[in-house]
């Protein structure tokens, strides 16, 4: 049974009125389209593909380590699939996953513009990634990569015997589909807020989509550049970082790491973006400090580029470089702890009520910051020296990115789809897949906690016996969170032709976009709206007011 | 309505996104300025791996530069200088209502310009460089007179061939965006109320005249010409 | 529209003109400085040269002289980060050898009994 607020009229269905959906049909009108919500939708039915193609690949790791001596794989295959995973899932689902698909939806309709500031930039950059993609499932049919997604050379560029430079292309390539989409975003938060839109007016969403922006200007251009350089060291057979000729394979690792850090903040900071829509919403309240949740984002931007080395502790960097960036890693976890006291602060003494936003939300607060409270461990340059190379790792980084960021983009997905659809999907079903994803979660990745600090090593196709029945709890739980992430694949569809129309603003939020009609006409907007009051402007105050 | 009132006011190139001319130009000079600080960290990245391995290994790298012809350097950081002011004046005419064939003047000049500048290093450098057995991963041939550093100077020469490698690709495109300029003026698209691409095609023009400004001391004046050179 | 003062700065052909000298002059000093023996300073001569150059393309022929605010703000952080990625990668590379030495300092911090 929805407890959805019921409109006082039964709104007109989506068919009976022009909107951005039924504006033009044709595969034309879709593959040429400038409208920036059409090409959210472009990368939703994209990075939803590529996502099945990585969980394809985590079924088959997670069916082989049932047994200690593998039961599926030879290991070579089995590097080849943990590597697959990791690139499939950062490069082309977590990275692109909320910015390209709720960041391009609603960026413009969030500030009051009838689109970004440069739409053909945007469909181009969808081309790009879409170029990248097929690079990359190219190099899976033909024989794939063994390299681990970190591509660390000597063994990348030298000795791997596999499609290494189809995927660096492919990475490379993508690159420039992030960097297109951050350039966008940057300009039109800067240039196209409606009047009165103040800065401190944003959403919270908006200040996550410009820090994350920064995070791709600035750190993507540089992994272009050392992907490329791999690339060319493994056609030239000689290279920068070639030891024969002065090389040093640890600068391969600053160059990747340099970006790859701050990427790992690509994929959250969207993500909490979300949950400051979804904690207000659900809770009808102002979000306590808001100011605070704003300058967090950017201090998080800023500060994830000064960490990178933290990944190296253990491959051979200057133990003084270590001391640095140890500290400083310690330091990036102050404002994503601001950010977690005050969405709790935002809860307390609010209207609460459980839809499945509501419930993808608090279950990010909670794994989040485990993943988040696991990280400091390995900022620890002592406890990273044994936690290093293990499963504690892949738990850690697993709780972050799945825990945080998907719960968070399935929480956006389940807030905006009626705004996107212009229909309603079942609450029922949402929330009990909600349930099933956070149950399968936890009992995949908990024991990959245990597992670590008993010492099992990442990126082994074989164990000890001992270690066996963690690991089958473990992909008994992935088989629980893969049938967890296929529920909303068909409600989700479903709702699109037979869902109840959703009217303009079913979850009675506040902000710009929810003043439009559902799906929202191509322009956004009839008339350009005028701001004259704070974001999350919800009656009840719990006595806090805008800090 | 407001809205189709102003638009139906609005100059030629005007993009229905906006409200305001104003905004579309600001947008786009900000839009230009934000590709080039990514163009600054893509080539950052090699000049980052070049400052790190030259204080690594300074004979190494001064026996490469000292390889590489000064002349040449010298002559095609002239010959872009040369070319950002021609560049600049192409914008200025557009911008003061000049003619049309003045502004294609401007461009074609700066598309010359530039091709002279491939031209000299694909042939007077690069080409030599072949021959004479420098080209890392092709031909390179250690000579003995280098010393115990020998073995490190191939890769000098991977950073000059990467470097000015990928220079001379943005260049390539920047001759490419004035041909397509030039077609745009011949068809009498900008005046001195839009003028914006050539505008913006000029801040990618000038940032590429600045990386050779930086390439040109750091690859050809490494530990100066002075004396014999080589340690 | 037309007739209305045109958008933008227009800077005089004559500054144009006055840059270009400067940048083939200082084109030529970087050159014919190089040929002199200063030691290390030759470094330094040439990047400075080279850093002045860039002033004046940018702040004369990109117009940033004339731009807005957030413009210069862009192009600052741009650098700066460049500087963090080489920087901190240099804190690395540079440090890889040292041997930590024992004395009293070398309890509080490790790196330094390289100064004290």
């Amino acid at each position: 049974m929805s407890t959805l607020v019921a409109p006082v009229n039964e709104p007109p269905s989506p068919s009976s009125r022009v909107h951005y959906l039924n504006a033009s049909y044709g595969i034309r009108s879709w593959l040429f389209t400038t409208d920036h919500k059409r090409i959210a939708l472009l990368y939703l039915g994209s990075i939803t593909f590529m996502f099945l193609v990585g969980g394809i690949a985590a079924t088959l790791m997670r069916l082989h380590l049932i047994e200690p001596q593998g039961a599926l794989f030879e290991p070579g295959t089995f590097n080849k699939l943990f590597t697959i995973h990791g690139i499939v899932m950062v490069f082309f689902f977590l990275v692109p996953s909320i910015p390209a698909t709720l960041g391009n939806f609603l960026v413009p309709m969030m500030i009051g513009a009838r689109d970004l500031a440069f739409p053909k930039l945007n469909l181009l950059s969808w081309y790009i990634y879409i170029v990248g993609a097929l690079f990359t499932l190219y190099a899976i049919i033909a024989g794939g990569v063994d390299t681990g997604w970190t591509f660390y050379t000597p063994y990348s560029s030298s000795y791997a015997h596999s499609q290494v430079i189809a995927v660096a292309l492919g990475v490379f390539i993508t690159g420039f589909s992030s960097i297109l989409t951050g350039l966008n975003f940057v300009v039109t938060i800067h240039k196209m807020r409606a009047p009165g839109l103040t800065w401190f007016r944003l959403p919270l969403f908006i200040w996550a989509m410009y820090a994350t922006s920064i995070i791709f200007i600035l750190g993507t251009p540089v992994i272009a550049i050392t992907l490329f350089l791999l690339a060319l060291e493994r056609l030239l057979h000689i290279g920068i970082f070639d030891p024969a000729i002065g090389g040093d394979p640890l600068l391969f690792q600053h160059l990747f790491w340099f970006y790859s850090h701050p990427a790992v903040y690509i994929m959250i900071l969207p993500g909490m973006g979300v949950i400051s829509e979804l904690i207000t919403c659900f809770s009808r309240k102002r979000i306590f400090g808001y100011s605070f949740v704003a300058f967090s984002s950017m201090a998080i931007a800023v500060i994830s580029f000064l960490v990178w080395g933290h990944h190296m502790f253990v491959t051979g960097q200057s133990i003084y470089a270590g001391l640095i960036f140890s500290v400083l890693s310690f330091l990036v976890a102050i404002p994503s702890a601001i950010k977690v006291f005050n969405w709790t602060a935002t809860l307390y003494k609010g209207s609460i009520s459980y839809q499945a936003p509501m419930l993808y939300a608090l279950g990010f607060i909670g794994l989040f910051t485990m993943g988040g409270l696991t990280g400091l461990f390995l900022a620890s340059l002592a406890t990273d020296v044994h936690l290093n190379g293990t499963y504690f790792i892949v738990a850690h980084f697993h709780y972050i990115m799945v825990g945080g960021a998907v719960m968070a983009y399935l929480g956006g997905i389940h807030f905006w789809w009626p705004k996107i659809t212009g229909r309603l999907y079942s609450d029922g079903w949402a929330r009990f897949a909600a349930l099933v994803i956070f149950v399968g979660f936890n009992l995949t990745f908990f024991p990959q906690f245990m597992l670590g600090y008993l010492g099992m090593p990442r990126r082994y196709a074989v164990y000890p016996a001992e270690f066996q029945v963690l690991n089958v709890m473990s992909s008994a739980g992935a088989s629980i969170l893969g049938i967890g992430y296929l529920i909303p694949l068909i409600y989700l569809l479903w709702s699109m032709r037979y869902g109840p129309p959703a009217g303009p603003n079913p979850w009675r939020a506040k902000g710009l976009e929810w003043e439009t009609p559902s799906p929202p006409p191509t322009e956004n907007f009839e008339e350009i709206p005028v701001v004259t009051e704070d974001a999350y402007n919800y009656a009840h105050s719990g006595g806090e007011t805008r800090g | 309505m407001a809205d189709l009132a102003a638009h139906s006011a609005h100059p030629p190139g005007f993009a229905h996104q906006f409200e305001e001319m104003d905004q579309q130009r600001a947008a786009g000079n900000l839009g230009m300025w934000v590709f080039l600080v990514t163009e600054i960290m893509f080539f950052g990245g090699l000049f980052a791996a070049y400052t790190i391995y030259r204080s690594l290994h300074p004979q190494a790298f001064e026996i490469g530069s000292h390889l590489l012809e000064v002349q040449f350097g010298a002559t095609n950081t002239a010959v872009l200088i040369c070319s950002s002011l021609t560049m600049a004046l192409a914008i200025h005419s557009a911008q003061t209502g000049k003619s049309k064939s003045t502004i294609i003047g401007y461009l074609i000049a700066t598309m010359i310009l530039g091709a002279a500048f491939i031209g000299i290093k694909l042939y007077f450098e690069w080409y030599h460089d072949y021959v004479e057995h420098l080209v890392p991963g092709i031909n390179f041939v250690i000579r003995p007179e280098w010393g115990h550093s020998g073995s490190q100077v191939p890769m000098f020469f991977c950073f000059y061939f990467f470097m000015t490698g990928l220079h001379a690709l943005h260049m390539v495109i920047g001759i490419a965006i004035l041909t397509v300029l030039t077609i745009m003026t011949a068809r009498g698209r900008f005046s001195s109320e839009y003028y914006a691409p050539l505008e913006i095609s000029g801040l990618y023009w000038h940032f590429v005249d600045i990386v050779w400004i930086f390439l040109f001391p750091l690859l050809y004046l490494i530990g100066g010409r002075y004396g014999s050179g080589v340690h | 529209m037309s007739g209305q003062e045109p958008h933008g700065h227009v800077v005089p052909v004559g500054t144009y003109l006055g840059i270009f000298l400067a940048l083939i002059a200082m084109t030529g000093i970087t050159t014919g400085v190089a040929y002199i023996d200063l030691g290390p300073a030759n470094t330094v001569v040439a990047l400075a040269i080279a850093v002045v150059k860039m002033l004046l393309v940018v702040l004369f022929f990109m117009h940033v002289k004339y731009s807005p605010g957030l413009t210069r703000l862009v192009i600052v952080a741009g650098f700066f980060w460049l500087a963090i990625m080489v920087a901190m990668t240099l804190s690395d590379e540079l440090t890889r050898h040292w041997t930590p030495e024992s004395g009293p300092w070398s309890m509080l911090l490790p790196f330094l009994t390289k100064f004290f």
